[in-house]
């Protein structure tokens, strides 16, 4: 073992140390390449999420029903927005830069949540993304406040605030939807039976399954696992349903006395796999419209900069 | 390869990475940016009168003017702010976690810069 790799070793070990002591790292800190690595894929592919997440509920701002439903939506994805930007600075302070991310996503190389790759027919879908995708994610994001990357936990408390109003107006569209006529309720049934499992998955693969768990919670990336978060979200979630007096799309979806919880039925995760390998309902359309506004902006962006470029010369001019 | 610390007791390292993404380019005074990104600034906010402007978070812009109608988007949307400062993040200067304990250590060995360590009858008021 050379001086260089013992070094490598024991500061490994104070990382490690240091982490499980529920310290957090900021930026300029040492970190293990691989702790570097695996936050700038996981801030990165959250950011693209909140990105492409625009797209299945931009489809219905100049379609929703009334103005203040409009308004409420539009607000929404003005958030994502902000929720990608949040994350982009947050991937930037590890050493990547934004284009060098957005190449990622518009390449492909980078994943995106699987759930933004499907279709938002109706306007239920858009009290059903609300109500289900946001709740799963906030279920998800809550947790990633204590994550031991100050600059990621920073972004997830401002997002955790802002995500809280997303959720109450998915859920109120439900609401008025499944109180309203037949015809409404039977749109609301439609889209819940639709968003349920692809909501369940969002929180990934069962633990046993799950490639990147361990090392990521012992890193205190990750804080709570992936079948457990599932199981709070499902525990909230049929509560819900409940009260909106639809039915969940699983026949053995049951209350187990025993274990305090919900029991679901299997998840059916050969659909999972398929779309994130780039082949659900929406994966081309999503990345060609991303990829269309990319380059159709490029002449702002340059003519930004040019702009402010002539403006700092000419200064520079006036002063000498 | 990154910079090791002479020793691994205390923080290590920075990682060798700059942040800065604006260099000056020689034929002019135009500042460059890598494949044309527009710069980084740092945003600072007053969430009320009274208050100090404190860090929100950064935002790209081609310049100022932008970073601020930018932040304004960006961290006011639910009457956040008073008042934006933003500031190139090229033009901030700060400590290296290497030097924290030279910087910082000596403080702890102090305990004469605090009221505590003063020992004064229980029954005088007002210290």
């Amino acid at each position: 073992m050379n001086e260089t790799t013992r070094d490598v070793v024991e500061l490994g070990q104070w990382f490690d140390a240091y982490v499980a002591d529920e310290k957090k790292i900021e930026p300029k800190d040492w970190m293990p390449d691989a702790y570097r690595k695996t936050l700038v894929r996981q801030i990165s592919q959250h950011a693209h999420s909140e990105v492409i997440g625009m797209q299945p509920e931009g489809n219905w701002i100049t379609r929703a029903p009334t103005l203040r439903r409009k308004a409420g939506l539009l607000a929404k994805v003005q958030d994502e927005a902000g929720h990608g930007l949040y994350l982009y600075s947050a991937a930037e302070t590890l050493g990547v830069s934004r284009g060098q991310m957005d190449d990622g996503l518009l390449s492909g190389k980078d994943k995106y949540s699987s759930i933004f790759n499907y279709p938002t027919p109706t306007w239920a879908d858009i009290g059903a993304i609300g109500w289900l995708v946001d709740g799963a994610a906030i279920t998800n994001q809550i947790p990633l406040c204590r994550c031991s990357y100050g600059p990621y936990a920073r972004a997830m408390i401002r997002v955790c605030k802002e995500e809280s109003f997303h959720q109450r107006q998915g859920y109120e569209i439900m609401l008025r939807l499944s109180h309203g006529t037949a015809e409404q309720k039977r749109m609301a049934q439609d889209a819940l039976n639709r968003w349920w499992w692809p909501a369940v998955m969002m929180f990934g693969p069962s633990d046993k399954d799950s490639a990147h768990s361990a090392q990521s919670m012992a890193w205190r990336i990750k804080r709570v696992s992936n079948d457990d978060l599932r199981q709070r979200f499902v525990d909230m979630t049929v509560k819900q349903a409940d009260y909106l007096g639809l039915t969940m799309p699983d026949p053995d979806l049951k209350w187990n006395e025993e274990r305090g919880h919900y029991d679901i039925g299997e998840i059916d995760w050969s659909d999972f796999w398929k779309v994130v390998k780039g082949n659900g309902p929406c994966n081309r359309q999503r990345l060609a419209h991303r990829q269309k506004a990319h380059d159709d902006g490029e002449w702002v962006r340059d003519a930004a900069l040019a702009h402010a470029n002539k403006r700092v010369a000419r200064a520079t001019r006036d002063a000498a | 390869m990154r910079r090791l610390p002479m020793q691994t007791s205390a923080l290590p390292a920075p990682h060798a990475m700059p942040r800065e993404r604006i260099s000056k380019s020689k034929e002019s005074n135009e500042t460059m940016t890598d494949k044309n990104e527009w710069p980084l600034f740092e945003v600072f906010i007053r969430s009320k009168q009274g208050l100090a402007h404190q860090h929100a978070g950064s935002l790209h812009a081609a310049d100022a003017e932008m970073a601020i109608e930018n932040a304004r988007d960006v961290y006011t949307r639910r009457s956040e702010g008073q008042s934006i400062w933003v500031v190139p993040s090229t033009a901030i200067t700060a400590t290296s976690p290497d030097d924290k304990s030279v910087l910082f250590d000596p403080a702890d060995t102090k305990v004469y810069r605090h009221p505590t360590f003063y020992d004064v009858p229980d029954e005088v008021e007002c210290l």
